[in-house]
This record gives structure tokens, C-alpha cells and sequence, in this order.
């Protein structure tokens, strides 16, 4: 069937009408601060506690933007006739977000959680020396992280989750079981009952003995 | 004594709706003109939505330096804005907005007569600034304004023609008195035609080719600045004004309306004017503007053969209903 003569100009005119009645796209910047997902890529915060300088994000940075400086010190022995340990102490960490190009890869290959994504992203600069921040300033940044968002519902739980939760049933199980044991040698067993033995202790490993040290347990569990 | 006070006083009103309602139909289209394009428009000047923008741009405007080429016609050059300007102001004076001896300016006997020729004057004042500019892109745009002139007063006023035949006068309160509802329907056609010829004669999108901006910097007004480009912009929107109150009171009934006939006229004029000036905008926002050859064609091939057969729909009518 031919288009009837003039209904794409009608046509045209809906579009703009329709459009008229619908919500705007201006995002009123200065006057309104735009809402930011948690894991916005804004600044890298440097959360120097967790730092121990094993230069893994400076070696990674694929435009070299990271200047870290550290010297070693050398710690006293724990133990009498022990012997002195070194450790590394940062004396520099620097962030040149006049070249970082917001990859990330730095934060993900950190292996102590020392370098964090924040939404923050008014740090302009007028003098382009200044967009190298330094140490106090990247510490500073971490204050504007976000608490990490939370899982979808139905989500796997986090591994360390699941491995803490496995090690305290562990745990409680053996109280549990120790407890009854020592209930058990105190009443002088005349009222034996059948049904109390094998529900005891749930979740008891099979090969486990009661004499075996509590802390024993979760290690075993985690090597699998 | 009185009647001097009293000329003065409607002289005054009726300055002051031709300072204040093209103001506020540019406002209108800047902030329908952002919402049709998914925007949000002048937000800042005076605080609300930004309501005071064109206040604004008349300050900045005023602030420019008034610059004349050395080349133009100096005297011509700087008239032309008040050519284009003030045609506009003494259609206002005649059009009326309610039933009342005190609602219109002065009522004009020829009322259809004097709006039409009063308004062709106004493209003159482009005419002018075309020629005097010394421009090449000015003078393009001043002949594309002349042709378009020619071409689009013919159905304006063969539409206009249609309306005072079925009205039996030229009186624009005369036509008003005699208007029945179903006018409408029968006068449609000539309703369309004079709402789009005469906004090609205001070069308004999409029959902007005069002023194309982006391929003759705005035609005739390439070298103005200042107060004086200004008054051209203010022309454009005084114009849109008269066209949408004479589109109101020719075809669409002035101050007739469903209820409120007696005292609230006004508002039934204004209504209607406001709601023409509405689709003004839209049209600006909708369509791409036309090619010199298409403005031609629609002028020549289509309006002109509708607005006379509008007058021969209007005779046959006429005599049959005597």
C-alpha cells in the first residue's frame, strides 16, 4: 500500500512532540553532581598500609605513570638468637594522572589490596606538574572510596566468605562434640541413650579424633 | 483632551505587547525548541528556568559595538532594521482581540487591506539590508528574500481575498461580527495556505532559505551586529505574532469561542494565537528547511492553486447560500 501523501511530515511532527513530553538528557553538571556507579574509574586511592612495595603496579603500568621509592630497614629479631628480618618501607608513591589512562591494571594486579578505584574525578589542575599526586594525596583519596556494592541476589558467595564459614562450623562442631564429651564423662552412665552418639557432632569428619588439636581441622580443609 | 489621552493610552498598550509578546514567544521557542530536541534550554539567566534569557541577549546585544562596512550604503544600511521592525508594530495596532471598541488599537475600516500591505512592507527592510551591505552572502539572501516575496504574497493574499468575500468586508471587526463556526471547515484550505505562505514570508524555518544560515551566514544580515541584528531578530518574532493573531482572526474565529462570549473574548484570541505560535515552533524544530527550487515549487504549484480554488469554494457557497 502507498504511504498516504503527507504522513511522513505527520510523522515527523510526532517525533518531535513525543520527544517534547519525555524526559531530557541535560545533565546539569556543576549544579548537579552526576550519580556515579561504585565502580566508576575516577582516581586511584593508595591505601599506603597495605603497601609493601613489591613494585608489581609500577611494573605494570603500561604508560609508566607510577613512581615508587622505598629503602629497606631491617627488623630485630622476634626471638631471642633469631635472626633480623628486612622489610621494605615506602618512602615515594606517585601517580602521574596526567599520563594514567584509567586502565586499572595497577589496582587489579595489587596483590594486597593496596590501590582502589574512587568515583572522585574533579581534580583538574592547572598546571599540569600538579596532576602527579603524590603519597599523602593518593591516601587521601581513599577516604572517597565506596564500600564495594552489594552482590546481586542469588550471587555465588565470596570465597573468603565460604572459607570462614566452613572453618567456624568446623569449629563449632568440635566445641560442640567436646562439650557433650565432657558432659558425658561426668554423669555416670546409667541413662545411656541410643539416639545421643551419632547426633553429637554433625558435620564431623569421619576420620577425626576427638583428641585431634582444634586448630588442625581448618587447615586440612584448606588445602583442597 | 480626552481623546488625546486616550490615543495615547492605547499607544501605549498596544508598544508594550509588541515589546513583551514576541519576548516571550522567543523564550517559548528556545525552551520548546530544547525540549522537542530532548534538551533543557537557557536554564541560568534570572534565576527560574531561565526566564530572563532574552533579556540577557538584549543587554549583551546592546553592549556591541554598532558596526557599518566601509563599503555599505551607510544610510540605507542603517535604516533597514526599522523598516523590517515596525511594519509589525502597525499590524498590532489593527488587530483586534476582543469584540469590545476598546480591545483592538484603531479599527481600520480596510483592515485586510492595510495588515497585508503594512506587512509586505516589513520584508522590504531585509530587502534593504541585503542590498546596502555590500556583501555577497547579504545580497544572495536579499534576492532569495525578494523572490520569495513574490512568490508567497500571491496565495497570502488570494487566501486573505477568500475570507473577506465570505465575510462580505474588509474590516477585520467586520469579518469577526460575521463569523459562524462552520467558517472552519469551509475556509481550511484557506486557512493552510496563508498560515504557510506567511510564514515563508517571515523566512521562517523550514522556509528559511533567505537567512540559511549555514550556507549564506544569515543572507541580508550578515553584517549587522548589535542593537541593530537585534531589531531584525525582534522583527522575525513581532512577526510570528502578527501572523499567528491575523491567522486567528481571519480563519480561526478571534475572540469566538465554546463559552465565556461575553468580556472573556480576549482570552479565546490569545488562546489561539498562542497555540499558532506553538505550531510555528514546532514546524522550526521538525522539518529541514527547504531548497530555493522547492519554495518555489510549493509557492507556484501547489499554494496558489489551492488559495483559488479556496475563492471559487467561497463564491459557490456564497451565492448559494443568498
Amino acid at each position: 500500500m502507498p504511504p498516504i501523501p503527507g504522513s511522513g511530515l505527520a510523522k515527523g511532527l510526532a517525533v518531535t512532540l513525543r520527544t517534547m513530553t519525555k524526559r531530557t538528557v541535560t545533565a546539569q553538571y556543576p549544579d548537579v553532581q552526576p550519580e556515579l556507579p561504585p565502580r566508576t574509574r575516577g582516581v586511584i586511592g593508595l591505601f599506603e598500609e597495605n603497601c609493601t612495595v613489591c613494585m608489581l603496579c609500577a611494573r605494570e603500568c603500561p604508560d609508566w605513570c607510577i613512581y615508587i621509592d622505598s629503602h629497606k630497614e631491617t627488623v630485630p629479631a622476634a626471638a631471642p638468637g633469631g635472626r633480623e628480618r628486612s622489610r621494605n618501607v615506602l618512602d615515594r608513591f606517585a601517580i602521574d594522572f596526567a599520563l594514567c589512562m584509567y586502565c586499572g591494571i595497577c589496582i587489579e594486579v595489587c596483590p594486597f589490596d593496596a590501590l582502589f578505584w574512587s568515583p572522585e574525578f574533579e581534580y583538574a589542575e592547572t598546571d599540569i606538574h600538579e596532576l602527579t599526586h603524590e603519597r599523602d594525596k593518593l591516601r587521601e583519596w581513599m577516604w572517597t572510596v565506596p564500600e564495594p556494592p552489594a552482590l546481586d541476589p542469588g550471587a555465588e558467595e565470596p570465597k573468603e566468605i565460604a572459607a570462614a564459614r566452613k572453618t567456624a562450623d568446623k569449629l563449632q562442631a568440635q566445641e560442640a562434640k567436646e562439650a557433650a564429651e565432657a558432659q558425658e564423662a561426668e554423669q555416670p552412665r546409667p541413662g545411656e541413650t541410643p539416639g545421643q552418639t551419632p547426633g553429637q557432632a554433625p558435620g564431623q569428619a569421619p576420620g577425626q579424633t576427638p583428641g585431634q588439636a582444634p586448630g588442625q581441622a581448618p587447615e586440612a580443609e584448606g588445602q583442597e | 483632551m480626552n481623546d488625546v489621552l486616550d490615543v495615547a493610552l492605547r499607544l501605549v498598550i498596544v508598544f508594550a505587547v509588541f515589546m513583551v509578546v514576541p519576548l516571550l514567544v522567543g523564550q517559548a521557542e528556545h525552551k520548546v525548541m530544547a525540549h522537542m530536541q530532548g534538551r533543557l534550554g537557557p536554564m541560568y539567566a534570572g534565576g527560574f528556568h531561565g526566564w530572563a534569557q532574552l533579556v540577557a541577549d538584549g543587554v549583551k546585544f546592546a553592549q556591541k559595538e554598532d558596526v557599518v562596512p566601509a563599503d555599505a550604503d551607510r544610510r540605507i544600511f542603517q535604516l533597514a532594521p526599522a523598516v523590517a521592525l515596525l511594519p509589525y508594530l502597525l499590524v498590532i495596532v489593527a488587530i483586534p482581540i476582543g469584540p469590545s471598541e476598546g480591545a483592538v488599537g484603531q479599527v481600520v475600516d480596510a483592515g485586510i487591506f492595510f495588515v497585508l500591505a503594512v506587512m509586505g512592507v516589513g520584508v522590504l527592510g531585509s530587502l534593504m539590508a541585503g542590498w546596502a551591505s555590500a556583501n555577497k552572502f547579504s545580497l544572495l539572501g536579499g534576492l532569495r528574500t525578494a523572490a520569495q516575496l513574490l512568490a508567497y504574497e500571491l496565495p497570502m493574499l488570494l487566501a486573505a481575498a477568500s475570507v473577506a468575500m465570505a465575510a462580505g468586508t474588509v474590516s477585520l471587526p467586520g469579518i469577526l461580527n460575521a463569523f459562524e463556526w462552520w467558517w472552519l471547515p469551509w475556509q481550511i484550505v484557506g486557512a493552510l495556505v496563508f498560515f504557510v505562505a506567511g510564514l515563508a514570508e517571515l523566512q521562517r524555518p523550514p522556509f528559511d532559505m533567505p537567512v540559511a544560515d549555514s550556507e549564506i551566514i544569515f543572507g541580508a544580515y550578515t553584517e549587522y551586529t548589535g542593537l541593530r541584528f537585534a531589531l531584525f531578530l525582534l522583527a522575525e518574532y513581532a512577526g510570528i505574532v502578527v501572523l499567528c493573531g491575523l491567522t486567528t482572526v481571519l480563519f480561526l474565529g478571534g475572540w469566538h469561542g465554546p463559552l465565556g462570549a461575553d468580556g472573556l473574548g480576549w482570552v479565546w484570541t490569545l488562546l489561539k494565537t498562542g497555540i499558532l505560535a506553538f505550531v510555528v515552533i514546532w514546524l522550526r524544530v521538525t522539518y529541514p528547511r527547504l531548497r530555493e527550487d522547492q519554495l518555489q515549487k510549493l509557492a507556484w504549484t501547489t499554494l496558489i492553486p489551492l488559495a483559488l480554488a479556496q475563492i471559487a469554494l467561497t463564491g459557490i457557497v456564497k451565492v448559494a447560500i443568498n
